[in-house]
């Protein structure tokens, strides 16, 4: 070790989050049930802090400290920032969730912010052993909140599949990187990447190595022929979990797909080109069809999340730095989108009830045209659908990889999300056109009520104004990528 | 950017609908009807100058608005209007009102949303007329499948649900394509989606352009309807609220045609040239078989949704009539004439039909009979809509119908010959159906007791029938206005790209 080299700075609202998270699991253990909520104030406010933190240190360029293990480019602020926001949202939209079903507990919190902890060191690693570890801590956070429900069957099943599947994926990318470091002789991305472009590695080894860690990266991101976990994971979870497995570790894998096949294997670009294009089609295609059988929403919404990795994977192909921050703003659009989405069914749900199925959302207009207004926004974003968010996003990839002359993946893909947009029109179908069932007021908090507000408005003012945030995401990638 | 009138006319109705949205479904529905009326009245108002201080000397793009918008994308707020455009948005902002109007009491379920609806979706069909960049059209375009969707079904009949996901299905797969040609032209472009820029490419293969061609023709095809893509447009009509079929008719078909003037003819002018006789084809089936489609309806709505197929069949004939690679002037107005004078026609003839559904609930031929004899004012003005519909001269329908006529003739007789079957097709279908309700005896016991129109049908009768017999009297005043953009359009298309 290089003591020059232990510039801690980077990682200081890293440092600051662990800090303040084993704070938070001290101070939980003096604190009784019906004062929890200072336990869920505190994790909001780590959360603020650890974001002004990440903001005040910005930088334009990349710092790559501890022996590279660690690095900080502005590619990994703009995600990390908006993975605090996100991880906020999410605790707030469940706290009244997870009160009315007993848990409502310190460990709720903690390893919330665990998950959260990985998923910066996965956005941030320069190594594949640092990008290993933040993936087994999001997935074993992951994985014992799934279980925290623990009298209930479904909720353990999911956790128990969830477990077992992300082990296997974990194999299958260690097995790859082990290739990766038999052909190069190091776990350093960097120096993976010029050792590859400088063709001193061994090209079969490394294709070998290659086909294992895109499985293991379309396993993590969900994507088919690896996707079988995700509706059955989505659906048995409590939806609360549904909603953090949804929301800030599909940012946090896209990073983990950037930093591995972009800036490790960068020079193999032709080789996995191939390999995303297969996944991608097969991803909209069956994400999209299989999605119009469902008629439980959670799971409906799952190989809606498969298809959505399939476009995202479309800006990856493409190769260009435009293409690289076309995914990102495509995986933001889709986070505050789903936020959006899940929001609104944890609203539905109350204690002893789960809003899961199409049927409970049958003429939420008339109950409330607020929220279904709301939803309204959310399903026409997934869709694709100008002038909201989520049109931009589907546009900004489809013109990264017309741009390299694959016109024939954009007829598809646009095919495809025409078959996506006829169960967005089914949900969008039960909430207005049908009569409402269940006549049950919907009791919100105050906060929820206001940041779930403020996030589906977002999706409108970001359709009639999406230049800030695409040109964030392209200066963020132009930036990133350039510096290595 | 307020200052320019093509943004006022897109943001007023907008603003004002989320204004009528902001009141609530059903609480302050007398407040929102009146804030509506209001909104849609300054959106008119608003259109009007566009109107008059048009410089019917200056060909090209005039109140040009260009400011950036999504620079990362490419793509910019680039507005502006020619004699083509201008016509379709002053048509919209009126035909709103209209709407507003006719569905002032009629509409009792959350008459906020309906109204507030219609208004945004009037802002947004003025923003795609007026964009000037294919994304910001194409955004305008879909976003008001949105509203529409809802409007059908939410406050549409029976079978509402299938004819507004069929309507939503139907015009999103076209148009998907589409946005694929943007692309494709983007970059061929040197990275510009100003339509102006795509319409200057100098050169485009053949095989390219017939491949951009079938992507503008699902999209705008589907649209218009033309045959053989139109099955969307009688079940969409059928159920959707007067309101809804109104502006169907009036105005999101035009936007199909008018796509096709914007973007398919000037853009892949040797495609179009090419493929014309296949498009004049066609339009022929729509011109004689949907009118005899129309004859054997026993729905009223759906004759008159038919009705406006064969109509439209006269616009895509017109657009598609070449005589070597020269569109025909004569055919070409005609077909823009057409578009404006089916606008008033088609929704005074669905304005009708809702004023006597309101009263019977029935839109079956069978299940009236005799009207004339309690509702005489209301009589007469259906019969001017129905002779108009059926092209009577000194009516508006007659007009566009005769140029088009006029115009295939020096194209080629049997085409002529075949397109004017319309005039007897149509007297046919409208006169008939028109028999059959109004005249006779009182059919029936809710015949029986209709009443005649109130103040507020009366209005909007009598506004539409001014409408229809101004443009049937002095079709200058349009024609005028259009002429230097038509033959600019021409000069265009004759110029080959290959």
């Amino acid at each position: 070790m290089n003591w020059a080299d232990l510039n801690l700075m980077p990682a200081l609202p890293e440092m600051f989050l662990l800090g303040a998270l084993l704070v938070i699991l001290m101070l939980d253990l003096f604190i009784s049930d019906a004062k929890r909520g200072i336990t869920y104030g505190l994790s909001l406010v780590t959360l603020a802090v650890a974001a002004f933190l990440q903001v005040s240190t910005f930088e334009t360029f990349s710092t790559i400290t501890l022996s590279g293990l660690f690095v900080d480019d502005p590619m990994a602020d703009i995600v990390k920032v908006a993975m605090y926001g996100v991880t906020a949202t999410v605790l707030v939209y469940t706290r009244q969730y997870v009160k009315d079903r007993g848990l409502f507990k310190g460990e709720y919190y903690t390893l919330a912010l665990f998950a959260l902890v990985g998923m910066n060191l996965m956005v941030s690693a320069g190594n594949f052993i640092s990008l290993y570890m933040g993936l087994e801590l999001l997935s074993l956070s992951l994985c014992s909140l799934i279980a925290l429900q623990r009298d209930s069957v479904k909720a353990t099943e999911a956790a128990m599949k969830y477990f077992v599947l992300s082990a296997l994926a974990s194999g299958l990318l260690l097995y790859g990187m082990s290739m990766v470091y038999g052909a190069t002789g190091t776990l350093d991305l960097a120096t993976v990447a010029k050792a590859v472009a400088g063709g001193s590695a061994n090209t079969t080894l490394m294709v070998f190595g290659l086909v294992f860690i895109v499985a293991g990266l379309a396993f993590k991101l969900g994507a088919v022929p690896f996707h079988m976990w995700v509706p059955d994971v989505y659906q048995g979870s409590p939806t609360a979990l549904t909603l953090m497995i949804g929301a800030a570790p599909k940012l946090a894998a896209f990073v983990f797909v950037i930093r591995i096949l972009v800036q490790g294997l960068g020079a193999m670009v032709a080789d996995w080109q191939g390999m995303l294009i297969i996944i991608a089609v097969l991803s909209m295609a069956i994400g999209n069809i299989t999605a119009i059988a469902q008629t439980n929403i959670k799971r409906m919404l799952a190989y809606s999340t498969i298809s959505h990795m399939g476009f995202l994977l479309l800006g990856l192909i493409a190769g260009t730095p435009e293409g690289y921050a076309s995914a990102l703003f495509y995986a933001v659009v889709y986070v505050l989108t789903t936020l959006v989405g899940f929001g609104i069914l944890l609203g539905l749900s109350r204690a002893g009830f789960e809003c899961e199925t199409l049927d409970d959302l049958k003429g939420l207009n008339g109950r409330n045209s607020w929220y279904a207004l709301l939803m309204l926004l959310a399903l026409f974003s997934m869709a694709g659908i100008p002038p909201l968010a989520g049109f931009y996003a589907k546009f900004a990839v489809i013109q990264a990889i017309v741009n390299i002359n694959l016109v024939w993946l954009a007829v598809v893909a646009v095919i495809m999300s025409l078959i996506g947009a006829f169960y967005y029109l089914r949900a969008v179908k039960v909430m207005y056109f049908d009569e409402v069932q269940d006549n049950s007021p919907i009791t919100m908090p105050a906060d929820m009520k206001l940041v779930l507000s403020v996030n589906g408005i977002a999706l409108l003012v970001l359709g009639v104004v999406p230049e800030r945030l695409v040109a964030m995401c392209v200066e963020a990638m132009q930036l990133s990528l350039h510096s290595l | 950017m307020f200052s320019n009138p093509l943004s006022l006319v897109i943001w007023t109705p907008i603003v004002a609908g989320l204004l009528v949205l902001a009141t609530g479904g059903d609480q302050r529905a007398t407040l929102a009807r009146w804030l509506a009326l209001a909104g849609a009245l300054a959106g008119f108002l608003v259109s009007l100058p566009l109107f008059t201080q048009f410089n019917n000397l200056h060909g090209g793009m005039q109140f040009v608005e260009n400011l950036p918008w999504i620079e990362s994308l490419g793509i910019r707020y680039h507005l502006g209007v020619d004699g083509i455009s201008m016509l379709f948005i002053v048509l919209n902002s009126f035909t709103t009102l209209m709407v507003v109007l006719a569905g002032w009491e009629v509409i009792q379920k959350r008459a906020g949303h309906y109204m507030a609806a219609f208004l945004i979706m009037s802002g947004l069909i003025n923003g795609a007329f007026a964009a000037l960049d294919a994304i910001l059209f194409y955004v305008f375009f879909e976003g008001m499948l949105i509203p529409m969707y809802l409007i059908i079904g939410i406050w549409g009949g029976p079978r509402r649900v299938y004819a507004s996901v069929k309507f939503f299905l139907y015009t999103l797969l076209g148009s998907l394509l589409m946005l694929v040609a943007f692309i494709y032209l983007y970059f061929q472009a040197g990275k510009t989606f100003e339509i102006e820029a795509f319409q200057a490419l100098a050169k485009i293969p053949r095989d390219v352009q017939l491949l951009l061609f079938i992507a503008f023709f699902l999209s705008f095809a589907v649209k218009v309807p033309m045959w053989p893509v139109h099955t969307w447009l009688p079940d969409a009509h059928v159920e959707a609220p007067t309101g809804g079929s109104m502006v169907l008719a009036a105005i999101t078909l035009k936007i199909g045609a008018y796509g096709f003037l914007r973007f398919a003819l000037p853009i892949v002018p040797d495609a179009a040239l090419q493929v014309a006789p296949i498009m004049v084809g066609l339009s022929l089936v729509a011109v004689v078989y949907i009118g005899l489609v129309a004859l054997v309806q026993t729905d009223m709505k759906k004759l008159v949704a038919y009705s406006s197929i064969s109509h439209m069949g006269f616009v895509t004939l017109g657009m598609f009539l070449f005589t070597g690679s020269q569109m025909n002037v004569w055919a070409l107005e005609g077909a823009l004439v057409q578009m404006v004078s089916h606008g008033f026609i088609s929704a005074g003839m669905f304005f009708c039909i809702g004023v006597m559904y309101d009263r019977v609930h029935s839109r079956n031929i069978a299940d009236y009979g005799g009207v004339a004899n309690k509702m005489p004012i209301f009589a007469a003005f259906m019969m001017l809509f129905a002779m108009s519909n059926s092209g009577l001269p000194a009516t508006s329908g007659f007009v566009g119908e005769f140029m088009v006529i006029m115009g295939a003739v020096q194209v080629n007789f049997w085409v002529a010959a075949l397109a004017a079957t319309t005039l007897i097709f149509g007297a046919a279908y409208t006169l008939w159906m028109y028999k059959r309700v109004i005249f006779g005896e009182v059919g029936n016991d809710h015949v029986e007791h209709m009443q005649d129109v109130n103040k507020r049908e009366f209005l909007v009768l009598a506004i539409l029938a001014l409408a229809v017999l101004g443009m049937g009297l002095y079709p200058q005043l349009f024609v005028e206005k259009m002429h230097l953009s038509v033959n600019d359009l021409i000069a265009h298309v004759a110029q080959s790209k290959l």
